[in-house]
């Protein structure tokens, strides 16, 4: 409860990661706000189904909070009908780099209303790292995400969870300013990598699990784990470093 | 979204940009062209003809039949599909379904183009229409493209919002050197360019788009002038697939005899991910291509075996530098340039 959860990925697509989170919180019985930046609705759905979750069902009975930002953002572009002065779009940073209508939508939407007997509110993001390419700041995006977590982790006791993008030599400066902030005040860290010896077919790479302790206690030293994974159709394999079914 | 890195003359970029539009044509797509630096029509002059027989009105079926029963010598192999990685090494009858041989030593004739409607964006000609949509902080002519592309897509039917329209047909969308200096884009030319969120922008609704309605698109982007490596990061998160060209004229591996049979290499840094935990991985992610006469190959790198006695010692370490650099692929790339000694 309460806590900010971190997705980084590295030369590799961690956005098995944000499907597997969006199945659990939902089969959790939590209330979910999603929202998903980079991929049409019908991408998560047809993923969701093969871990056994319905998200249009979800949508339907309220579960589900869905922000589709590439359908909403061709509303505000093309759009013809003027907006209602009370509701701007979620997206509006894209003409105003302001990300707080964005917020906005948020917190309306995790806000819980009479009638709604989920668990705890969760707010998932994929991913952070585009708000970047659509011409917010890094200082915006760390404030939104600052308002997030007082909103959702403090206020209504809800968990966060935001997937990013980054790497070492990455010359994206302002992206790897956001994510080594992200990385200091997450609780945990969950950091898809490519394998260091490069492309193989039976080991997709490796996941380094790290639990902020000395975020609880002082003195307390982070827990790191290291697992090499696999990605199938349905599921996903983790075994320890090395012991690959390929390799066994 | 297919983004490909253009080579630094932008040859072979253009070839691959010709064969996407010239299956689009064979498949019966509709096409869409844009480009500001040649006109469209004289791009569609250019495509390749497609190796077919005589009898090009049958149906697909036996027109695959058709190629398959030509003489193909051993590794003469180029399949086109936009979507997935190019196999090499497969008989020529496993993917004579998806795609089609072209001829580059012929001409498209212009019988194929009655069938089949094409739009053209010549920027030049556009400037002078209005933007119609809500202002973003865009480049002005990436604003029109969006715009153009926009009202194709909903005129023509294929965003499924005419019910009327039975025949559901897909749109192939061809850009041509975005970001270069002539769409009026900066980040070519200096290092800190003034609008550095306009090519973002513009890939974010564009990917809106495509994800709206049956269409595809290939862009291809002089990537070696952007100077702001950070934008080509973004642009990559961006994209489906994202293949980079890289020409061997004019660097010192063109006269590399590890290299004498081939023109260039492929760097292929993205394959989609699209509806599945998966994306469909090949074998191996080192590829190269060339160009004879009459075809454009892209095949798996072979290097001929190591029998000489003068290799240098600097020609090996290079290769095993560039070696290195191959054999990281989309899924995981090597990090630092470690010699493995094994």
């Amino acid at each position: 409860q309460g806590r900010f959860t971190l997705l980084r990925d590295t030369r590799t697509d961690g956005s098995f990661l944000v499907h597997h989170f969006l199945s659990f919180y939902l089969r959790a019985g939590c209330k979910v706000c999603f929202v998903a930046l980079l991929q049409s609705f019908s991408h998560y759905n047809i993923v969701a189904q093969k871990l056994g979750v319905s998200l249009t069902a979800a949508k339907e009975r309220g579960q589900l909070v869905f922000l589709e930002g590439l359908k909403s953002c061709l509303e505000l572009v093309f759009g013809e009908e003027e907006e209602q002065p009370g509701q701007p779009s979620p997206l509006q940073f894209l003409c105003t780099c302001d990300l707080r209508a964005l917020f906005d939508f948020v917190r309306v939407s995790l806000t819980p209303t009479d009638g709604d007997s989920w668990k705890g509110p969760v707010l998932l993001v994929d991913d952070l790292s585009v708000l970047l390419s659509l011409g917010a700041t890094p200082v915006a995006v760390l404030d939104f995400i600052h308002y997030c977590r007082v909103s959702v982790c403090s206020q209504l006791k809800g968990n966060v969870v935001v997937l990013v993008h980054s790497h070492e030599d990455s010359e994206d400066e302002e992206n790897e300013l956001v994510v080594t902030s992200l990385c200091h005040h997450s609780d945990l860290i969950l950091w898809a990598e490519g394998l260091a010896t490069g492309f193989c077919k039976d080991v997709h790479g490796q996941i380094r699990i790290i639990k902020r302790l000395s975020l609880q206690q002082a003195g307390e030293q982070d827990l790191i784990q290291i697992y090499q994974y696999k990605i199938q159709d349905r599921n996903i394999t983790f075994f320890a470093r090395g012991l690959s079914a390929a390799v066994l | 979204l297919v983004f490909t890195e253009e080579d630094k003359y932008g040859l072979y970029s253009n070839l691959l940009f010709k064969y996407f539009l010239a299956e689009g044509i064979v498949c019966g797509h509709d096409l869409f062209v844009a480009s500001a630096k040649e006109h469209p029509d004289n791009i569609l002059k250019e495509l390749p003809a497609p190796l077919l027989d005589d009898t090009y009105g049958k149906e697909l079926g036996d027109e695959a039949a058709a190629v398959k029963s030509e003489d193909f010598q051993d590794s003469m192999k180029i399949a086109w599909r936009y979507q997935n990685l190019p196999k090499m090494e497969a008989s020529p009858a496993t993917f004579t379904k998806f795609g089609h041989y072209y001829d580059m030593s012929k001409k498209m004739s212009p019988e194929l183009f009655q069938s089949i409607k094409w739009h053209s964006f010549y920027l030049h000609e556009e400037l002078s229409s209005q933007p119609k949509m809500k202002p973003c902080n865009m480049n002005s002519a990436y604003t029109r493209l969006l715009q153009s592309i926009q009202r194709i897509i909903s005129q023509g039917g294929f965003d499924g919002s005419d019910p009327q329209k039975k025949q559901k047909n897909v749109l192939r969308i061809g850009v041509q050197s975005l970001g270069s200096l002539l769409w009026g884009d900066d980040i070519c030319c200096s290092d800190t360019p003034e609008d550095i969120h306009s090519l973002t922008k513009f890939l974010y609704v564009l990917r809106g788009l495509l994800r709206k309605s049956l269409s595809a698109c290939i862009i291809t982007v002089p990537s070696h002038l952007i100077q702001n490596k950070a934008i080509m990061e973004r642009v990559t998160n961006l994209s489906d697939m994202v293949v980079g060209l890289e020409s061997f004229i004019g660097s010192e591996r063109e006269t590399n005899p590890l290299y004498k049979d081939y023109h260039g290499l492929v760097h292929v840094h993205q394959i989609p991910r699209l509806n599945s935990l998966i994306c469909d991985v090949s074998d191996t992610m080192d590829l190269a291509f060339r160009l004879k006469r009459k075809q454009f190959t892209i095949e798996c790198l072979h290097l001929p075996p190591d029998l000489s006695d003068t290799v240098s010692r600097a020609s090996k370490q290079d290769l095993a530098g560039s070696a290195k650099l191959l054999s990281s692929g989309c899924g995981a790339m090597a990090i630092g340039k470690k010699h493995l000694d094994f």
